[in-house]
C-alpha cells in the first residue's frame, strides 16, 4: 500500500485524483455509484455571484473520443449556493473546492470574497478559462496581463488556497502560468477545454447554440499532457493536471509529466465510477514500481539526455 | 429511487422492423424498481464515435422473467452498435434514471397513452403499469404506415388500442392528432411520447379541454444525471435538465408556444 497523500500548498488531499468542476455536479449525483468520500477531492460546479440560466439548447455535441459542450456556466449563483448547497456538502470527507467565475474582475472578487467564509471549503480553483460565455471568462485566461490582473485582486481577499484553471487556448500557457504564480497562486489547474465546433451538414447549421464550445474527453489528452509537461518545467507551484483523463494510466502519465494531482471529468460520464479505479490503479503502480509515495512520481519523467 | 451501475446480460434481439430491434435484458439478480418513463444510459464500447452513453427508454419490464426491454431504433453509429448485440453479450447500463409519469387518482377512469415512432416504446410500460393498477389503458399509436407500427400484440394485453397510418394501412388514414376518439371520447389524462410536433399538438388539444397531460421529452445527453447541464428544456423554472428533472413533464411546466 503506497502512500497516496500529496499536497496542494498546505491542502493535504488523502490522494490525488480529484473530480473536474462541471462534470461532477456537488458530489451527491454520483453517491449512489461509489463513495465520493474516497475522493482526493470535489470540484463543484462554477459559481458565479449572480444567477445564470446559460446557454440555450442545443449546448452539447458528442466528437470523435469526445464532447463539446457550451453550457455557459448555468448556476443559481453563489448565495443560493451558500444557503441551500453547501450545508449538504459540507460534511463530505473529502475537499470540496468551489469553482469560482465571473464576468468581472469585481464579479470574480465578490465570488470569492463570499465563499472563503465557508469554514468548509479549503481551497478555490478560479476560472479564467471557460470558453461558453461572452464576457470574463475566457477572456481573462488568454492573456498574461489579464490573468495576472484577475489573480491579483482575488488574491488579496482570499487567503486559503488559490487555485487557477488555465485556458489551453493560448500561445504559451506556462508564460499564462508563470503570470498567476507571481500574483500568488497557489496552484494550477489545466486544462480546461478546448475551443471547438462541429457542423450538422444535413442541415448546414452549427450543432451547438454558440456555434463554438469547449472540447473535452480522450481527444484532449495528449495536448493536455504536453501542457502540462511545459507548465512544469516553468513554475515551482504544484499543477493539478486535467484533461481527457480515463484510467489510472492516464493519471499516471499527466503525473510523471508534473502533476501533483488530477481531476477526472468527462470521463465520469461513461463510467461514475472511474475516478475510485484511478485511486486503485495509482496505488497498484506505485505497488509494482516500488514507489513508496505517488508523490515521487510527480515530474519523474524518464528522459534518454 | 437509488441508482445502479450494471452490466446485464442480453436474452433475446428480436428484429421488429427495418430500422427497430427489441431487445431483452436479464440479470442474476432481480433487477431493481424501475418506472414507466424512466430511461437508461447504455454504454457503446470500444468506438471513437460513440463516446457517450445512449440514453434509451424502459420498454417494458417483464417481472416474471426478470426481463429489461429496450425498443431499440437505429438512428446512427450508437444505437446500431446496441442494435448488434447477440444473446449472451453483457451490455453496461446506468439505470433507472430521469422521473416517471404521474399515476392517475383512483376516481380518473379514462387515460389516452399516445405513441408515436419510437416514442411508444415508454408507452407499452406505463400502459402496463396502469393495468396492474386496476385501469383501462387506451392506447393510440401513430405511424407512417402498417409496417412501421410495432408490439401490436403487447399493447393489445393491457388495454384497448387504436391506431393511425399516414397512408392509411392501418387503422384511421392520418396523424394521431386527427384519430376520430380524440372527438368521440373525453379522458381525464393524457400521456404521450413520440415527434416533437406530434406532442405539441397533443399538449394544445389537452390545454384547449382541460386534460392534464404529460409528455416524456427527448434531448441528447452527457451524463444522465444531473452532472454536465447539456440536456436541458426551457421551463416554467428556467433551464431545467430532462435527465433528472424529467424526461416526463406535465405540459403546465413546458414553455412550448401552443
Amino acid at each position: 500500500m503506497a502512500n497516496l497523500k500529496v499536497n496542494i500548498g498546505s491542502l493535504e488531499l488523502k490522494n490525488p485524483v480529484m473530480t473536474a468542476s462541471g462534470t461532477f455536479g456537488y458530489g451527491s449525483e454520483y453517491a449512489d455509484f461509489m463513495d465520493i468520500n474516497r475522493l482526493g477531492g470535489i470540484f463543484v460546479k462554477g459559481t458565479t455571484i449572480e444567477h445564470r440560466e446559460g446557454n440555450p439548447y442545443p449546448r452539447m455535441a458528442e466528437t470523435p473520443s469526445g464532447m463539446l459542450n457550451a453550457v455557459g456556466l448555468q448556476n443559481k449563483g453563489a448565495n443560493y449556493f451558500i444557503e441551500k448547497i453547501y450545508p449538504e456538502i459540507k460534511d463530505y470527507n473529502t475537499h470540496m473546492i468551489v469553482n469560482v467565475s465571473g464576468s468581472s474582475i469585481e464579479s470574480y472578487v465578490e465570488c470569492a470574497e463570499k465563499i472563503s467564509g465557508l469554514e468548509k471549503i479549503p481551497a478555490i480553483e478560479l476560472n479564467i478559462s471557460c470558453p461558453n460565455v461572452k464576457k470574463g471568462g475566457m477572456a481573462f485566461g488568454v492573456s498574461c496581463s489579464g490573468a495576472a490582473e484577475v489573480v491579483r485582486a482575488v488574491r488579496k481577499v482570499y487567503s486559503k488556497i488559490l487555485i487557477v484553471k488555465l485556458s489551453p487556448n493560448v500561445t504559451d500557457i506556462a508564460e499564462i502560468a508563470k503570470a498567476v504564480e507571481y500574483e500568488g497562486a497557489d496552484s494550477v489547474s489545466l486544462i480546461n477545454t478546448l475551443l471547438g465546433m462541429a457542423i450538422n451538414v444535413e442541415t448546414r447549421k452549427p450543432i451547438l447554440s454558440t456555434i463554438t464550445g469547449g472540447l473535452s474527453g480522450p481527444c484532449v489528452k495528449p495536448v493536455a499532457l504536453r501542457m502540462v509537461w511545459q507548465t512544469y518545467k516553468a513554475v515551482k507551484i504544484p499543477i493539478i493536471g486535467l484533461g481527457g483523463i480515463s484510467n489510472w494510466k492516464d493519471a499516471v502519465e499527466f503525473i510523471l509529466a508534473g502533476a501533483t494531482a488530477i481531476q477526472v471529468g468527462t470521463y465520469n460520464f461513461i463510467d461514475p465510477t472511474v475516478s475510485i479505479k484511478i485511486i486503485n490503479g495509482l496505488n497498484e503502480y506505485c505497488d509494482k514500481f516500488g514507489f513508496k509515495s505517488v508523490s515521487e512520481l510527480t515530474g519523474n519523467l524518464a528522459i534518454t539526455k | 429511487m437509488k441508482k445502479y451501475m450494471l452490466d446485464l446480460k442480453v436474452t433475446e434481439n428480436r428484429n421488429l422492423h427495418a430500422s427497430y430491434c427489441l431487445l431483452k435484458l436479464t440479470s442474476d439478480k432481480t433487477l431493481p424498481d424501475m418506472f414507466p418513463g424512466q430511461f437508461v444510459q447504455v454504454l457503446v464500447n470500444n468506438m471513437p464515435t460513440t463516446f457517450l452513453r445512449r440514453p434509451i427508454s424502459i420498454n417494458y419490464i417483464d417481472k416474471n422473467t426478470n426481463e429489461l426491454w429496450l425498443l431499440i431504433k437505429k438512428i446512427g453509429d450508437g444505437t446500431q452498435a446496441i442494435a448488434n448485440h447477440q444473446p449472451g453479450d453483457y451490455v453496461n447500463l446506468l439505470l433507472p434514471l430521469g422521473n416517471s409519469f404521474t399515476l392517475p387518482a383512483t376516481q380518473e377512469k379514462k387515460h389516452l397513452l399516445i405513441g408515436g415512432g419510437v416514442g411508444t416504446a415508454p408507452m407499452l410500460f406505463m400502459g402496463a403499469y396502469l393495468r396492474e393498477s386496476g385501469f383501462e389503458p387506451t392506447f393510440l399509436l401513430g405511424a407512417r404506415s402498417k409496417k412501421d407500427l410495432m408490439q401490436l400484440d403487447v399493447f393489445q394485453r393491457f388495454g384497448t388500442l387504436y391506431t393511425t397510418t399516414e397512408d392509411g394501412s392501418h387503422g384511421e388514414t392520418g396523424f394521431v392528432i386527427n384519430h376520430s376518439i380524440l372527438t368521440n371520447n373525453t379522458f381525464d389524462r393524457i400521456y404521450t411520447c413520440g415527434p416533437k410536433p406530434m406532442m405539441m399538438a397533443i399538449a394544445k388539444y389537452a390545454a384547449g379541454r382541460g386534460i392534464s397531460c404529460e409528455v416524456s421529452l427527448e434531448n441528447t445527453m452527457a451524463c444522465g444525471i444531473g452532472a454536465c447541464l447539456c440536456c436541458v428544456e426551457n421551463t416554467t423554472n428556467g433551464h431545467t435538465c430532462v435527465c433528472t428533472e424529467g424526461p416526463v413533464f406535465n405540459i403546465n411546466k413546458l414553455t412550448w408556444q401552443i
